[in-house]
């Protein structure tokens, strides 16, 4: 099967700067693909690169089968919703929406019935004659959506759509997309710097730093077996472990990795673990985050809320199910 | 906190306001009086009479009529120029970075802040250096150095105003170059572009200094008016064409005014 968008060896470099480097990547047809990372990590520049606003230094890319390299973005079946959704403050809503199909040449009538389809698609109907200007953040953001699927892309490109809304709106727009996209049935591919936002929505979540892609797999995958110390620590901030005191427990010489919901905690001199102290408790609402120091090394366990804690400062016991213990890929 | 508008300012404030305003305009005031008087050889005050009779007389005098039409050519063709090379370097500077961006930036606003005087020794020098004639298209790009000025300056700061990503985002949506800039770019500059064109030829129409050095024999309305005043005839014919010039600039300059209301500068109206 064709890949929805194919990486081969890809690099984008900006001077000295390898803003991508050395990128494989196979986007599968139909999935919602999240590229999650911090901010100059490479995720937003692999999407310009897809979108067609930036073009590889070396490497080469196929969408659908198709070569990608050199074609201009209006030439690609690929449309993007924008971080700041860069609609035209000149037209009201209903010509934003169906500015694709305009400069394609189709109809005004049907271009226009086109465009009111998509805004009912978006739960936006009857908006059509209203200015962006009027319109409120998350209704932008869903006219920026309608705007982009009314060109029935075979991708559908997203660059962090979410990170201007509040939270509660935010939550709703995740459930919204998700089923949009299960609907729709086109690849999305999604950049987000929210791990959360990536676990909750995506089919599968590419991890990026310094331009490169850490690992790829599903959320699951990625929280619960995470290969390298920098994924461990982005996603979730799980405790990294040095290879000494995995050695301990496992046996090997390996860095190793540990969510800080399996971290028990226990009262001291009661039955063996892992010696620590309290440092602070971080009252979270429905979970309580705590810092622990273990001999040195710096742990956060988080415990529900409602469990009798000890005081700060108190020297308490840590016990782990050892089967929690992951293992990462870095040797010690 | 805002100040009611009937205890406002005091008494002796007032005065010094009207005052000022007063120096400002009374002198435009008296030009527009002579243009009625029946004394045609000095101007003296108070008037002898009063008459309309310059009207006709300069109705009828066809060197004001050449002056007057050179003048609207040569500010109609420099706007023109300004407004084609002034958006394309406008466009150049805000959506692109490269070497030498900000000296570029700097060399096209330079023709403002330089006096009219040394643009015009060195236009004239460069016209004889090269071997070009004196004629209208000198007097045109004599004109046109500080038109691109004010016609860049308002589209740089639109353009400025105006998200990059909105071009992308018309290019994603299928839009070549050329739709783009009709479709997007055009329609959001648009009003700078007005303003700035009707700027410009306001500048171009009243320019006095540049003109002396780029213009052969022919003469645009203002040097004509400065020729005139030389002679002992006729005089008030000089305060009628002033009355028609005064309107025909401040007009445009009024328009630009209204149209860049929201927060655009008129930048470079202060030449």
């Amino acid at each position: 099967m064709t890949s929805a968008v194919s990486f081969q060896e890809v690099s984008r470099h900006f001077g000295s700067v390898r803003a991508v480097d050395m990128v494989d990547l196979d986007i599968v047809p139909g999935e919602f693909f999240a590229m999650l990372g911090p901010s100059g990590s490479g995720k937003t520049t692999c999407l310009r690169l897809i979108a067609g606003f930036e073009q590889p230094t070396s490497g080469s890319i196929s969408i659908f089968g198709e070569r990608a390299e050199g074609v201009p973005p209006y030439r690609r079946n690929v449309n993007t919703v924008f971080q700041d959704y860069a609609l035209f403050p000149h037209l009201n809503v209903l010509d934003n929406v169906a500015y694709g199909l305009m400069v394609k040449g189709v109809g005004k009538l049907e271009r226009q019935k086109a465009a009111e389809e998509a805004l009912s698609l978006v739960r936006l109907p009857g908006y059509g004659a209203r200015r962006p200007s009027q319109l409120s953040g998350g209704q932008r953001q869903r006219v920026a959506l309608a705007r982009a699927l009314v060109n029935q892309p075979k991708v559908l490109l997203l660059d962090e759509p979410l990170g201007a809304l509040d939270l509660k709106l935010r939550e709703n727009m995740q459930e919204e997309l998700k089923s949009l996209q299960k609907a729709l049935g086109i690849t999305f591919v999604f950049v987000t710097h929210d791990q959360g936002e990536a676990l909750s929505m995506a089919d599968r979540v590419a991890v990026f730093n310094d331009g490169k892609i850490m690992q790829i797999g599903t959320p699951q995958d990625i929280y619960q077996r995470p290969k390298t110390r920098f994924v461990a620590d982005f996603v979730g901030s799980s405790n990294v472990l040095p290879p000494d005191f995995v050695q301990r427990y496992s046996g090997q010489h390996r860095w190793g990795s540990l969510r800080p919901e399996s971290i028990r905690i226990g009262r001291a001199a009661k039955g063996d673990g892992v010696a620590a102290r309290l440092v602070s408790t971080n009252y979270l609402g429905a979970t309580t985050r705590l810092a622990l120091d273990a001999d040195g090394l710096r742990l956060h366990a988080i415990v529900p809320a409602g469990a009798t804690l000890p005081k700060e400062g108190e020297a308490v016991v840590l016990t782990f199910n050892r089967e929690h213990l992951h293992l990462m890929d870095e040797p010690g | 906190m805002r100040s009611d508008g009937s205890s406002s300012a005091p008494l002796g404030l007032k005065v010094a306001a009207a005052c000022g305003l007063l120096f400002l305009h009374l002198p435009i005031l008296l030009i527009f009086i002579y243009a009625f008087t029946t004394e045609e050889r000095s101007f003296v005050w108070p008037p002898p009479g009063l008459t309309t009779q310059w009207f006709a007389v300069t109705w009828n005098r066809p060197d004001v009529w050449e002056a007057l039409s050179l003048s609207v050519r040569v500010a109609a063709i420099s706007t023109l120029v300004a407004l084609v090379l002034g958006t394309l370097c406008a466009a150049a500077v805000s959506r692109t970075r490269f070497f030498g961006r900000e000296t570029i930036s700097l060399l096209v606003i330079l023709p403002i802040a330089l006096p009219g005087i040394i643009t015009g020794i060195a236009l004239r020098s460069a016209f004889s250096l090269a071997e070009i004639p004196f004629s209208f298209w000198t007097i045109v790009l004599g004109h046109a150095t500080f038109c691109v000025v004010v016609v860049y300056n308002n589209a740089v700061a639109r353009l400025r105003r105006t998200s990059g990503s909105m071009i992308e985002a018309s290019m994603d949506l299928g839009a070549d170059g050329f739709q783009t800039f009709r479709h997007v770019v055009l329609p959001n500059i648009a009003t700078a572009l007005l303003a700035g064109g009707m700027l410009a030829f306001a500048l171009s129409f009243d320019e006095v200094i540049v003109t002396t050095f780029t213009a052969g024999q022919q003469q645009t309305l203002p040097i004509w008016m400065l020729e005139e005043l030389i002679r002992p005839r006729q005089r008030p014919v000089t305060n009628v064409v002033a009355m028609v010039v005064v309107l025909v600039t401040l007009l445009p300059i009024l328009v630009a005014y209204y149209l860049t209301q929201n927060g655009d500068q008129i930048a470079g109206s202060g030449k």
